[in-house]
């Protein structure tokens, strides 16, 4: 009898644990993107066409959509293209110093786009552009060397900080992919060049698309870059449009509804991307993981290996070092557009910052606030749907699936018109203008991060690991805690870093939500800049790399040492 | 000519723990036309990385290899031919199956690399594929098969190119032992077919055995001995040769007054004869578990430890001296636990106490 009450309360926590789940991601989830469509088509109680129409047919909006468009598809080819260069040149060649290489190249991965592209504006704007500035002194001329904005700019700078998508997962590809693949190859009499065009090139096909897709959809998603380069000069793209349709209405309903309904669009046009991903993704599946590991024969460039390198070199000093010189220059400057040197340093603007500056300290305060409660929130919100997805065995778990990884494709700004419509006041509840409407968009946006880092834990905690457990006389919610918890430990503190950095960087979902008293450090940094207090914006955005780069850090020394399940 | 000739070949690897390390230490060895030479060791002797160099995979360090009449490596003359323009073929341990294309293109690959026409590309491939018994598979992709079939896909692929030379590492390691015996054969009739010279990679002494017209046992970059399966088995050159090709009993020994007494004995002296060249006063005696018979009554007196079944033969444990026996007799004396047996050893060979490598040295290059 007690046996068999034991295992009702198995079925009982599964359920809850469900039920939970369910309720949560429905909440924060699907509500949102339901009330987008609802508010599209209907007002109050009519179905009503013509805002959608009109917002499509409107010439301004279909320009937007076009410009969306040519940039992810040029930041896409683009970006494929340096990826898998630098990753067969450090995956397959003997080109010195590839352990520093491979840190340095995923720096832009973790360094926030918009301050990139600020850091690009200060470099590269056609008139006070520091680089440009220097170019017409030494050509005489009054033509810049390039004008970044402008839509090559935005392309030039995506590129930069999306390229490591591909990058890595072509380098990992590589790197698990059997050496002897390539040698049966060589050995059947193929030289190098065809071994990488017959061979190694078809065999990665599938990362590299992968990677592809992964830039198509953040770029077309992307806000920060063409907000920072682009308003300037009336360069729209669909979701600088959204942000703008709202932001010129001054938050009236009507213009909520016109961004719902460009929001629409906006979703179209990933869904399709999303739906090329799969065909693509099918049609090349295979396994290269096999066989034991040797080192693979690396190719001898013999002669191209330091020009080779220089190029390498040359464009980590270009994505990495150059941006964040700039910045922290800048940020040091006693007044924008002074020349660069030491006699014009000081340190006030990061004391005014840090210490004076009542809105730069609130964005501080309220993004450490958000990152870390979002983060925790989301890790166990996360883990709990990777449980039920993994573990158990209920009906309706793929729905539940898709709601979680929903908020991966779903525009950030996106989810925000979803929220906003949601959270002020239509169900009684109005956070609109508060904190808590963006904790609520976090916890949305991030909770598909943690639910992959513990899923990918969970499913190498054997079945007979908690079974074992049980077996020892614990019940389930002890099994549970004991065993699984304390194994999926690293990948739930790794899940809880992979939400805090991007939350500490935010902008795209903050800068609709933020209120007079809620500007998080993106907000802050991009109300500055547009201010035109660019040195002190740039003192921020420093101050936000350093936060940033710190986290990593404690990123790196987690999940280094893992003693459970890695 | 396809004779694979290694002169004072040699290989030193620097790693991160261990400083430099000998991986092939002066290799000199021909390898006859024809022949199928078998190249056996423990994991990490540096077998694979012969053969490797073989291949051209891996540079030397000091040396040459020639290939028929031509050097394809030679340290000193900094001549080194690339592995595509080697003329070999070679089936590696993880097939090595190219799983973009199917089969036909798998095995075509050597040939469309060649430039060779569209007619004599399929007549080459089908017959490939013939011998291999692949047959009406040219359009499958290799997800959708064995791991039988894609050994032998990289079988064909290798012989399709008719290579005078065909190197072998490890092939039959990731197959069940089923399907590896009807490989062996397999592979062994397509030599007499085609009649090229195979050196072949394993760790499996039986499987040396049954391919080998010549093999050579090596173990930490030194070769120990190379001689023909049934010589070698015979007269294993040393204890690491003897234990390496079966199961062996080593018992350490002492000789007083023209006697041999086991280490650890209550001094029973040890019922075998000091072969005439040996001199020493202690020595290493090796007997296999098959070459031991049991007697009721004379012999070296025992008694029986444990006793296991296991049908076609029963196999007991004794103490002999200090030291622990294992007989393995056909036919069931019935003997039990706690009887009192006599051990008669039917043939031994003998060894210097110490000539073995240190198993410890072996542990710690284990990693590399």
């Amino acid at each position: 009898m007690k046996m068999f009450g034991r295992r009702e309360g198995k079925l009982d926590l599964n359920q809850i644990l469900m039920l939970i789940c369910l309720t949560i991601l429905i909440i924060t989830v699907a509500m949102p993107m339901i009330m987008i469509v609802y508010n599209t088509f209907f007002y109050g109680f009519t179905f009503d066409w013509s805002m959608f129409t009109n917002v499509v047919m409107d010439p301004s909006n279909v320009d937007a959509m076009w410009n969306t468009i040519v940039i992810a598809f040029w930041v896409t080819v683009v970006g494929t293209i340096v990826g898998v260069f630098y990753a067969w040149l450090i995956g397959r060649t003997n080109i010195p110093l590839k352990g520093l290489m491979k840190t340095l190249f995923v720096i832009p991965y973790m360094f926030p786009p918009f301050i990139g592209a600020m850091a690009w504006g200060l470099l590269l704007s056609p008139r006070s552009g520091y680089i440009n500035k220097l170019w017409m002194l030494m050509m005489g001329t009054r033509e810049p060397l390039m004008n970044i904005n402008s839509i090559a700019g935005i392309v030039f700078v995506e590129v930069c900080y999306y390229f490591p998508f591909v990058f890595l997962q072509v380098v990992s590809a590589l790197e698990r992919m059997d050496p002897t693949l390539e040698e049966s190859a060589r050995i059947s009499g193929a030289n190098q060049l065809y071994v990488i065009r017959k061979i190694t090139l078809p065999l990665v096909v599938p990362a590299v698309a992968a990677g592809a897709m992964l830039i198509l959809i953040s770029s077309l998603s992307h806000f920060g870059v063409p907000a920072m380069l682009g308003f300037s000069r009336g360069i729209f793209t669909l979701p600088t449009k959204i942000y703008e349709l709202i932001n010129r209405s001054a938050g009236s309903f009507e213009g909520i509804r016109q961004g719902a309904a460009l929001s629409i669009l906006l979703v179209v046009v990933v869904v399709i991307a999303l739906w090329l991903q799969r065909k693509i993704l099918k049609a090349g599946h295979y396994d290269i993981i096999r066989g034991k590991s040797m080192r693979p024969m690396l190719i001898n460039l013999r002669t191209s290996k330091f020009p080779l390198l220089g190029v390498c070199l040359a464009s980590l000093f270009v994505i990495v070092i150059l941006p964040l010189y700039i910045i922290f220059a800048v940020g040091g400057l006693k007044a924008y557009g002074l020349p660069l040197n030491l006699a014009n340093m000081t340190l006030d603007n990061y004391y005014h910052v840090l210490f004076s500056s009542r809105m730069a300290q609130d964005a501080i305060k309220n993004s450490f606030f958000l990152a870390i409660s979002s983060a925790i929130i989301a890790m166990f919100v996360g883990t709990m749907i990777a449980y039920v997805v993994v573990k158990v065995k209920v009906k309706g778990k793929s729905l539940l699936e898709i709601l979680a990884l929903l908020p991966y494709s779903v525009p950030g700004i996106v989810l925000a018109i979803g929220v906003i419509l949601m959270w002020s006041g239509t169900f009684y509840l109005n956070l609109y203008n508060t904190i808590w409407i963006i904790l609520i968009a976090y916890i949305a946006r991030y909770v598909a991060f943690a639910m992959k880092s513990s899923s990918a834990s969970l499913e190498q905690v054997h079945y007979s690991l908690e079974e074992a457990a049980r077996s020892c006389g614990a019940t389930h919610l002890e099994s549970l805690r004991d065993i699984t918890i304390a194994l999926i430990r690293p990948g739930m503190i790794a899940g809880f870093f992979l939400i805090f950095l991007p939350a500490m960087r935010e902008l795209t979902t903050s800068i609709l939500l933020y209120g007079p008293f809620s500007r998080t450090l993106g907000v802050a940094i991009y109300a500055i800049n547009a201010e035109g207090n660019i040195t002190q914006s740039a003192a921020l955005s420093g101050i936000a790399i350093l936060i940033i780069m710190l986290g990593n850090l404690a990123l790196r020394f987690v999940t280094k040492d893992r003693r459970s399940v890695s | 000519m396809s004779e694979v000739i290694l002169k004072n070949v040699t290989k030193k690897f620097s790693t991160r723990t261990l400083g430099e390390v000998t991986a092939v230490d002066d290799f000199n060895l021909t390898i006859r036309e024809g022949e199928c030479f078998s190249l056996l060791g423990p994991s990490g002797c540096g077998k694979t990385t012969t053969l490797r160099m073989i291949a051209g995979f891996e540079d030397l360090s000091d040396g040459e290899i020639w290939i028929g009449d031509k050097p394809v490596s030679a340290k000193k003359r900094n001549l080194y031919v690339q592995p595509e323009d080697r003329g070999l073929g070679m089936v590696f341990q993880a097939f090595a199956v190219w799983p973009h294309l199917n089969v036909f293109e798998n095995v075509a690959f050597p040939l469309r690399v060649r430039n060779v026409g569209r007619r004599e590309m399929d007549s080459r491939v089908a017959e490939a594929l013939k011998h291999t018994g692949l047959g009406g598979l040219d359009r499958t992709f290799p997800s959708d098969l064995s791991g039988g079939q894609l050994q032998r896909i990289a079988l064909a692929r290798a012989i399709v190119m008719n290579p005078k030379v065909l190197l072998l590492d490890e092939p039959l390691s990731n197959l069940d032992p089923k399907l590896r015996e009807s490989m062996r054969f397999e592979i062994k009739e397509l030599q007499r077919r085609f009649n090229f010279t195979i050196i072949y990679v394993t760790h499996d002494q039986a499987e040396a055995m049954a391919l080998s017209d010549r093999m050579l046992v090596m173990d930490m970059g030194v070769i120990q001995q190379i001689d023909t399966p049934t010589n070698m088995y015979n007269n294993p050159a040393n204890k690491f040769v003897y234990g390496f090709l079966g199961l062996s009993n080593f018992v350490d020994v002492n000789i007083g007054d023209g006697k041999v007494y086991p280490e650890g004995g209550s001094g029973q002296p040890f019922p075998c004869a000091i072969p005439g060249d040996f001199t020493e006063a202690a020595g290493t005696v090796a007997s296999r578990p098959n070459e031991i018979d049991l007697t009721a009554e004379g012999g070296y007196r025992t008694v029986v430890k444990a006793r296991i079944f296991l049908g076609d033969y029963t196999e007991y444990r004794v103490d002999v001296g200090n030291q622990e026996v294992r007989i393995q007799s056909t036919g069931d004396r019935g003997f039990m636990v706690g009887d009192s047996v006599g051990l008669d050893f039917t043939r031994v060979q003998w060894y210097s106490r110490d000539d073995g490598i240190s198993d410890a040295e072996r542990e710690r290059r284990k990693v590399i």
